[in-house]
Parts: C-alpha cells; structure tokens; sequence
C-alpha cells in the first residue's frame, strides 16, 4: 500500500499489470438518483473505476463530485472527472479536499467543453487553469501536500490522476510532446479519445512507445461501440476532435438498420482484442454513451470478465 | 485600438425615446479609425434617426459634436458650454467616453451609443479581429509571439485542446485554432522545444480579475515631463 500513490482499485489493477476496463456513467439532467443506481448496476463489477462526466458537452446535469459519491455508495469506483471550465482555482481545490472526503481516489483532468456547445451559451467561461495545469495542481496536492500558493494541507487528497488524450485532433505532430507534458504534469493514466481510425491511433501509440510514454503512464485506449451509422456520421460532423473514418460509417450502412448496434460491437470487439496486444496500452476505456445496459454483455464478449480483485 | 461596433438603430431609439433634444458625440480616436464612431457615422446616425422619429410623428432636434478624444478631460471639457442646451447625449466612443462624459457632467444623461467589442486590428478591409485581452502581464514572446489568452476560446496556455482541427478552433470554423498556429510557427522555425514542459498557473491579478485597473507614472505627476 505504501508505494502506491492513491490506493485506489483503477491503480491497484493497472499497478499489478493487468490489463485495465474502465466505463463511464454521465450523471442525468436533474436530481433522478434512482436511474442513476440503475445504470451504475449494468457497471458494477464489470468495470475496475467509472467515469462520472463533470457537465459533458457544456450541458447542465447533476455535479460530478455528487454523482461519484452516489456511486461510492453502491460499490462502485469512480473516476471523478473535473473541468476548468466551470471553476477557478478557489473552487477546484475545495472540490478537490471534498472530493477526497467523501472517498473519492481517481480524478480525470479536464479543460471541457466549451460552452457555445451547450445549453448555456450565456456563461461566463472560467479557465482560470488549464487541464494540464490542472494535473500539476492534484499532484502538487498529493505529493508535497500543498495548495498550489505553498500554504500547507492537513490531510492531503491522495488521488489517481488522469488526464485525457486525443490523438486525433491537430496539429498531429504535436500531439505525442502534448501526451509527455501532461506526464511531465503528473498524470499517472491517460485516457483517449474515443478511437476509430486505427491506423492513426498505432502510428500514435508507436510514436508513443519510442518516447517511452508507456513506462511513465497507463495509458488507455478510448473505444466507443456505436449504436448505428446515424450515431456515427453525426459524431463525425459534429463532435469536436473526432476522427471518424469514412470505411467505419460504409461498413455500418452495409448491414441492416437492425444488425447495426450489433456491427458496432463487433467492431468495438475487434478494437478492444487488439489493443490487448498493442505495446503501450495498458487498458480499454469503453464509453458506452448512453448505453449502460449493453456493458456486460460487451465486457462479456471482450473477454474481460472477471474483473481482478486486487 | 479599441475596436466597437454600432447599437441597432432600435436600440438606440428606445434609448432616447422620451427626449426631443439630444447631442451626439463623436471620437477622432480607435472608433474613427474602425468606422463607427467618426464625423460621417455621426452624421449617418443623426440623420437616421431624426427620420425614424419623423417618422413617428415625434420629431427630435439632433446636433453633432466630434472630439479628438473622449478619454481625455481636456477634450470632454470642449462641449461644457453646450452641453446644457440638451436633454442628452449619445456618445459613439468606446466605454471610456460615455463613462468620461459622466463623470464631469453629472447631471447630464449619458447614452451609449456603440458596444465596445475588443482591443484589435483590422485584418482586411471591414474585417477587425481580437489581438490583446489586456491581461497587464504580457507574455507573448512564449508563445510565438501570438496570445493564447486574447486568442484560444478556453485562454489555454498549455494548448492545443482536442478541439482543435485543420488550424480551426472547435467553436466556429471562422476562428482560428492559435494554438495551431503557434504550434506550426515553432516547428517550422526548429524550435518545438520550446512547448516541452508545462507553463504554470498565470497570475490574473494585473488582469481585471484583480479588480479595476490604474496606471500611475509618478513622473509625469510630478510634472517632470
């Protein structure tokens, strides 16, 4: 216990070398924390942490810090994300203390959404810090157990740190020194962005790998099964950063409107074996968006199931 | 400059609605040059308006006043034999002259008459774009001499997000990513180095954050220049 950072399950998995599943849950549009329970049941035990979304897509929704206690309490994991769009540095750390209160031990590093994207294109946009500063601030937090202006903490937040990665988004020479600054941070998991264009994301991880990334940090690929082609060619032209190839959208349409969800599984399926055996990636994030219920079934047929108990 | 945009000819009007003699106010300054706030566009505005209420069957007596400036006492002091003579003024200057006008006329209704949008350049003819968020602490030598704070839509200063694509900010395809762009500057010019490593948190206080700003050079207080 002693060398581990957090103490977290998502750090004790990865930590033992087995090859992480992590899940995600957006919190609802409003306080429905029976439905919430509900979907945490179609995770629980089928994953090694859950994402709880901070406000995703700019869209109001119950906090993240509150959902990821309700999930404490069923028994799961979570894996509290927190963005700077919403708060300056007062307020990030106070959730931070909270967070940590309340038994929360992994956190996801954000900047989030803008909010033209969302329901309040009224607000104020915060970013005070950036989602790498943002890294550096939990882990300054955790390891000298200081704010970020030197005064001394208590009793320290030790948390798992993640951050987020998109390989797919420009400028893509870039983007590999991006992935090492936000180690040099403090990340110690990094999870990408949903992946679809393979051929991209193994030049990534290759590039990755030479840098020597993966000994620094577990890093996880992003997979998102997709309900049908109408999901995928609207993720394409809409959802910022998203790299959708054109072949992944023909083979959808290529079955019928009924076999769809199943087509985007087999290929979420297809994606998961393989990065099993990809050098560098130490686990899957699989962000079944809106689509819980589906999550044993595909940790099932990934062939991930049990989850360690470490 | 200082670049700002004309209100609607609505709003405006409803702003003076219950006045018959009014003054507008020009600026020979950032609102001249950025085509909004000089003698021809309060000529345009004067007239303008008095159709509208004519229109209306509630004529309004306008005169036009342009001044070198509007941030400066000694040019707001210019119209203080007139400026009884009106029931109001509408100033086209950024927010600093309605604001100057205020502070000596006191008694007097200050409209304003443009919205102030930015410190900016112009980027081609009738085009002006944001260059500067005036922050008080300038350090665009770090990022290729480009502002991320002014100019990426999250002030990221370890950027780029995952938003970004083909050089595009994800908030609009007529904004450009600049992360982007400093990015490409570096790698062209070799020196890419310079994005390793994390910058740290920024110190806003010299930003508005720090509450309202002034700028005091004792020498020139003290009368020795």
């Amino acid at each position: 216990m002693s060398d581990l950072k957090s103490g977290s399950n998502l750090e004790k998995v990865l930590k033992a070398g087995h090859f992480a599943f992590t899940g995600e849950c957006g919190p609802p549009k409003g306080a429905d924390v029976e439905h919430l329970k509900e979907k945490f049941q179609y995770l629980k035990g089928n994953v090694d942490a859950v994402n709880v979304t901070d406000n995703q897509t700019a869209v109001v929704r119950m906090s993240s810090l509150a959902a990821s206690k309700l999930m404490i309490d069923e028994g799961l994991e979570p894996n509290f994300q927190m963005v700077t769009r919403d708060r300056n540095r007062l307020a990030i750390m106070s959730d931070i203390l909270g967070a940590y209160a309340l038994g929360i031990r992994n956190m996801l590093c954000l900047s989030g959404d803008h909010q033209t994207f969302g329901n309040n294109p009224q607000a104020k946009n915060v970013h005070d810090i950036d989602s790498m500063q943002l890294i550096a601030l939990v882990k300054k937090m955790r390891d000298e157990e200081k704010f970020m202006n030197d005064e001394d903490i208590d009793v320290a937040p030790k948390m798992f740190i993640g951050a987020a990665c998109n390989p797919f988004a420009d400028p893509y020479e870039y983007r590999v020194y991006r992935l090492a600054n936000k180690i040099e941070a403090g990340a110690d998991f990094i999870q990408t962005q949903c992946i679809f264009n393979m051929d991209k994301f193994r030049d990534f991880m290759k590039k990755a790998v030479d840098m020597g990334l993966h000994k620094k940090c577990y890093i996880l690929a992003g997979v998102t099964p997709m309900k049908n082609a109408g999901m995928a060619n609207f993720m394409s032209k809409f959802v910022p950063g998203m790299d959708i190839p054109a072949s992944i959208i023909k083979r959808l349409k290529g079955v019928d409107k009924k076999n769809q969800a199943e087509e985007g599984i087999k290929f979420a399926l297809e994606q998961v074996e393989e990065f099993k055996e990809m050098k560098g990636v130490a686990g899957v994030h699989m962000m079944a968006i809106e689509w819980e219920h589906m999550v044993p079934e595909i940790a099932e047929r990934a062939k991930v199931l049990p989850r360690p108990v470490v | 400059m200082i670049v700002a945009d004309q209100k609607s000819l609505k709003e405006i009007l409803a702003m003076v609605k219950d006045n018959k003699k009014i003054l507008i106010v020009g600026c020979k300054g950032c609102v001249t040059v950025c085509n909004v706030g000089g003698l021809k566009e309060v000529e345009i505005l004067a007239s303008i308006m008095k159709i509208a209420r004519k229109k209306q069957g509630n004529d309004i007596d306008i005169d036009i006043k342009v001044l070198e400036r509007q941030c400066d006492n000694e040019y707001v002091a210019e119209i203080s034999d007139i400026i009884n003579d009106y029931e109001a003024v509408i100033s086209l200057a950024c927010g600093v002259g309605p604001q100057f006008l205020s502070e000596m006329y006191k008694e007097k209704i200050i409209y304003p008459g443009l919205n102030t949008t930015f410190f900016g350049g112009a980027t081609e003819h009738g085009v002006w774009e944001e260059r500067c968020a005036g922050c008080g602490s300038c350090a665009i030598h770090d990022f290729a001499g480009l502002c991320p704070i002014a100019r990426c839509a999250k002030s990221l200063m370890n950027g780029p997000c995952g938003g970004s694509s083909d050089g595009v900010c994800e908030i609009n395809k007529d904004t450009v990513c600049i992360w982007d762009t400093i990015v490409q500057k570096k790698i062209k010019a070799g020196q890419l180095e310079d994005l390793i490593g994390v910058k740290g948190l920024k110190n806003w206080r010299t930003a508005r954050d720090g509450g309202p700003r002034r700028s005091i050079r004792e020498e020139l207080v003290q009368g020795n220049i």
